[in-house]
């Protein structure tokens, strides 16, 4: 890689004092420390503890004794709320490759050209994306309320009777995953718009010389060219349905009676606000297995024969 | 053949408008529910209100609670960003540039932290920082943040650094001027385009951060945003407008920063996530 190395291997001393003398190795010294000491302390020791008190009952004070075994585990995969926050979070995964990924890629179709009408199409569309989850959640929080908010109003226009959707067992998830495809559709959307106009022009001007319509150039020409960007979004509407959390709280807060529950907000409630310090690891130590196995396979399947 | 052209056309652009209304009407209805009675949001929550009242603005605006809220944020996002953007490029200069024995070990193990959700490790983090003493201060918030951010910053980093010109090392280096030198008088400067965009982009999950603060911060006093509005909202819980006025107070500013600096968000929030 460097380009000074010399042609023999010179000796470890040798190699250490001509280090020292450009100062090489003061730079090793002095530059990669904080990285690597803050990423150990935040990051992989609170990994590496989650995976060791996930078999303590322990509710944070003194030290974990109340050695366990598996039994977090097994009380966990036999609790029907959690069942019920893995298949919301298998759905929000659903929702995003059938509703959110078509519609996105639609409408990066319909406004990739650079013209200005279509850039403040473009920005309009990523808005939602800029805000924070929590004042999104709010403001759909509002617009859901059936006394007061956009579903009251309506149902008056329409002389419907009040209905309050997110306090509905079966349709509050499905107003949780209108509020998601709203919140990401324009993220999803920027990558395919990014990625259609790396297209070169001349391959479509090519095909529409040999008489391809819209549609085949679409099929034939655009699409298979951005392929890459659609498995990254896929990607990236898996890992994020796995990490759901800031919305689901103003909304829903997992009600009514834990229909709304991801694992994010299960790993919350009964984790951290019951102080079930074990229990809430061991939630995290399988989200933990979920994301990476997802990371893992995804890569050997779709990502294989990319640099790096 | 022209006609046909104008009619998709149309099709195209109502289509567009119809999923535009879908995306502001329910911003549109909480800028302007601010201005309205409890009473009109009732029977009309999207038209204009009768009546401006700038009143619930005014009290939101004239609480010092507010600023408190967004001083915090500001001075852990900032935080958040200049440590990133210091550690994580010092890391990766020393990945582009010297090649060490356990270099590429070491790389690998800090790109770790984008296997998996910052949530996984959320409530052994909550023992930690309470145990080491941080907890209800903005230390608590910035340094797991900044351990979570590196791994995404030192990848984008070495990539960026290992693209300048190798002859400029060189040539500094036969002038006197060693690798510590070199990482501050040239890589950063050079470095502007990159430095920004991944700067953006710890602001904005900064910023916009929920799960951790919300385990970590207790008090009021040391409150980000986000917490803030969920406490007001659970004060004010049968006046819609207030609430409304607070939301529409915190995302306008989000709004404005994104308009002015677009082309480093729109890079750092899906160019970042591509490459990676």
């Amino acid at each position: 890689m460097t380009t000074t190395v010399a042609p023999r291997k010179p000796s470890l001393a040798a190699r250490l004092g001509r280090g020292l003398s450009n100062g090489r190795v003061t730079a090793v010294l002095i530059l990669l420390p904080p990285a690597v000491l803050l990423f150990t302390l935040f990051v992989m020791l609170p990994l590496g503890e989650s995976a060791y008190y996930a078999f303590f009952n322990w509710n944070g004070y003194g030290a974990p004794t109340d050695y366990v075994g598996f039994e977090n585990f097994e009380r966990i995969l036999g609790h029907s709320i959690f069942h019920k926050a893995v298949g919301n979070t298998l759905w929000i995964v659903a929702a995003s490759l059938l509703i959110q990924m078509p519609l996105a890629l639609f409408l990066a179709l319909l406004i990739h050209r650079k013209t200005p009408t279509n850039a403040v199409f473009r920005l309009i569309f990523f808005m939602p994306y800029i805000l924070a989850e929590v004042a999104a959640g709010l403001i759909w929080s509002f617009v859901f309320d059936g006394n007061y908010g956009v579903t009251a109003s309506l149902a008056q226009t329409f002389g419907m009777e009040q209905f309050f959707i997110l306090a509905d067992r079966d349709w509050a998830f499905v107003a949780v995953v209108t509020v998601i495809v709203w919140k990401y559709f324009g993220f999803h959307m920027m990558i395919y718009i990014a990625a259609l106009q790396g297209v070169p022009e001349d391959q479509i001007e090519a095909a529409r010389i040999e008489g391809a319509s819209n549609r085949q150039i679409v099929r034939h020409v655009q699409i298979p060219r951005i392929k890459p960007a659609l498995i990254v979004s896929a990607f990236f509407a898996i890992i994020g349905a796995l990490q759901v959390f800031d919305i689901i709280i103003p909304l829903t807060n997992g009600g009514p009676s834990n229909q709304t529950h991801t694992i994010v907000t299960y790993l919350y409630t009964f984790g951290l606000t019951r102080l079930n310090i074990g229990f809430g690891s061991a939630v995290g130590i399988l989200l933990f297995i979920a994301a990476v196995t997802t990371a893992l396979l995804y890569q050997r399947i779709f990502m294989k024969g990319e640099p790096e | 053949m022209n006609r046909t052209h104008f009619w998709r056309n149309l099709a195209r652009v109502t289509f567009l408008c119809i999923i535009a209304s879908f995306v502001l009407a329910p911003m549109l209805a909480t800028v302007l529910g601010g201005f309205k009675t409890n009473a009109e949001i009732r029977t009309s929550a999207l038209g204009l209100p009768a009546h401006w009242n700038w009143e619930f603005y005014g009290a939101i605006v004239t609480d010092p609670d507010f600023w408190r809220y967004l001083g915090n944020s500001m001075l852990i996002s900032v935080s958040a960003v200049v440590l990133t953007l210091i550690c994580g490029a010092a890391a990766a200069y020393v990945f582009a540039q010297i090649n060490f024995f356990g270099a590429k070990w070491l790389f690998s193990y800090l790109l770790l932290g984008m296997m998996f959700p910052f949530a996984t490790a959320i409530l052994p983090l909550f023992i930690k920082v309470r145990d080491i003493g941080l907890l209800d201060t903005a230390w608590a918030v910035i340094l797991p943040q900044v351990a979570f951010s590196l791994s995404l910053a030192i990848l984008l980093f070495r990539t960026f650094f290992a693209q300048l010109p190798k002859e400029l090392f060189e040539a500094a280096y036969i002038d006197g001027c060693g690798y510590v030198r070199f990482f501050w008088r040239f890589t950063l400067p050079l470095s502007a385009p990159i430095l920004a965009t991944v700067g953006v982009f710890v602001f904005v999950q900064s910023w916009n951060n929920f799960l951790l603060p919300l385990v970590v911060l207790n008090s009021r006093e040391a409150f980000t945003w986000p917490l803030g509005m969920m406490q007001y909202r659970g004060e004010y819980v049968t006046q819609w407008n207030r609430t409304l006025a607070f939301v529409t107070l915190t995302i306008v500013p989000a709004i404005v920063f994104f308009l002015a600096a677009q082309k480093y968000i729109v890079a750092g929030l899906t160019g970042g996530a591509v490459k990676g």
